[in-house]
């Protein structure tokens, strides 16, 4: 093969490479550059259940963020999860409520948020103090055997 | 009482071995100024070390990629959670089996290639009448070849997880009736570009790391005869393949 030849397909090669690493990072990875440009929110929950890192952040279905970390509030043992949402929603009034929710009945956890009514908006490191627990299925299970019981006992 | 001698000459002869591999990588690293003073070099061993594999590399993804599709229904069918394929395919692809299957296919294919052509240069004296002539045989002969198994390895590895998608993709949607649209969704949520895809490449830089540095090693001090060679090549091969997984393990504990 000739020198140019050579060249030809190490260059077809490299840039094959590069356009699957590439492909990886935006398509696979879903990895956006603005994606840096968010806030930070923290909401206490009793319960989290099966939320996960990098659930979305929804309000009236429609994604505004993701959920960055969550952990344990050492004083209260409440769970501490801290939501990135997008620059582009600093809108969000402080009496914003959050809730876990499920997608379907089995599906995937996500945190929804119930926009208030105040003047004053969230900013970065901003607390959301109306928060509603997850649903457990377990928990639910449980009260309807006990409501069954107790009637039967009538 | 003949066998603890034969440990002590094992055990001399292996520490030895690792001490000669030690000291021949920094005489390799400075070669790296040949990636700008003689670009040529480089670029003929990215051709035959690099374009020569990405055809095994490939053909081998593609496999891959639809067995990785078919298990992964099979098993994920059971939970009703099919709908997370696309998930459980990537994560595989980008975090273990693109780096590291490509790794060991390259220490087959090139790494072999690279040990023996070394090592017959090294017979022929091929390496010893470059130093007569004041040519730095490390420089113009390893070092090429070093850099560009590192530099082509992350690209073939991104090459292996890509058409690996594409094999389970077409598993997935034209075989197995996965909704194609879940097959990517759950791959996008899933899947974390800094932990995942950054993590994978970075293994396959270190894979492309060792391999070179086990093949080239073995290649430049191997015995100058027919039966050296073949001993040489054979060694690189399989010590270069236990590393690959040897370092996956350390690699793996430690950044995931």
């Amino acid at each position: 093969m000739t020198q140019k030849g050579i060249e030809t397909s190490v260059g077809i090669f490299i840039l094959l490479g590069l356009v699957a690493i590439i492909w990886l990072v935006l398509k696979v990875g879903n990895w956006s550059p603005n994606s840096s440009s968010t806030y930070e929110v923290t909401a206490y929950f009793d319960n989290v259940a099966g939320l996960s890192v990098k659930a979305p952040v929804t309000l009236a279905g429609v994604k505004i963020g993701h959920v960055a970390s969550i952990g344990i509030d050492s004083e209260d043992y409440s769970a501490r999860v801290v939501l990135h949402i997008l620059d582009s929603y600093n809108n969000l009034p402080v009496d914003s409520g959050a809730a876990i929710l499920t997608s379907g009945l089995l599906g995937a956890q996500y945190v929804g948020i119930d926009p208030g009514a105040e003047e004053t908006y969230l900013v970065h490191g901003g607390q959301i103090d109306i928060t509603q627990s997850a649903m457990v299925l377990e928990n639910l299970i449980g009260q309807i055997l006990i409501r069954t019981a107790e009637g039967t006992n009538q | 009482m003949s066998w603890l001698p034969q440990i002590g000459r094992i055990s001399i002869a292996i520490v030895q071995h690792l001490g000669a591999a030690g000291k021949f990588l920094p005489n390799v690293l400075p070669g790296i100024v040949v990636v700008y003073k003689r670009p040529k070099l480089l670029i003929q061993q990215l051709y035959s070390l690099g374009v020569m594999t990405v055809l095994i590399v490939v053909v081998a993804g593609l496999f891959v990629g639809m067995m990785l599709g078919f298990q992964g229904y099979h098993t994920l069918v059971d939970f009703g959670a099919e709908s997370s394929l696309g998930l459980a395919v990537a994560l595989f692809l980008t975090k273990e089996l693109g780096p590291v299957l490509t790794a060991l296919l390259f220490a087959g294919r090139a790494g072999s290639a690279m040990t023996a052509e070394i090592g017959l240069m090294r017979m022929t004296q091929q390496l010893d009448a470059m130093k007569m002539m004041g040519v730095d045989p490390m420089i113009h002969i390893v070092a090429p070849r070093f850099f560009a198994v590192i530099f082509a390895m992350p690209l073939l590895a991104a090459l292996f997880s890509v058409v690996g998608l594409g094999g389970g993709y077409i598993v997935a949607a034209g075989l197995l009736n996965v909704d194609p649209g879940s097959y990517w969704a759950a791959m996008q949520m899933g899947v974390d570009v800094y932990e995942d895809v950054w993590g994978g490449i970075l293994k396959s830089v270190v894979f492309g790391f060792v391999v070179s540095w086990i093949s080239a090693f073995e290649g430049y001090y191997a015995l100058p005869s027919a039966n050296g060679i073949s001993t040489a090549t054979t060694r690189a091969v399989v010590t270069a393949s236990l590393s690959v997984l040897g370092f996956d393990y350390l690699l793996t504990a430690i950044m995931f």
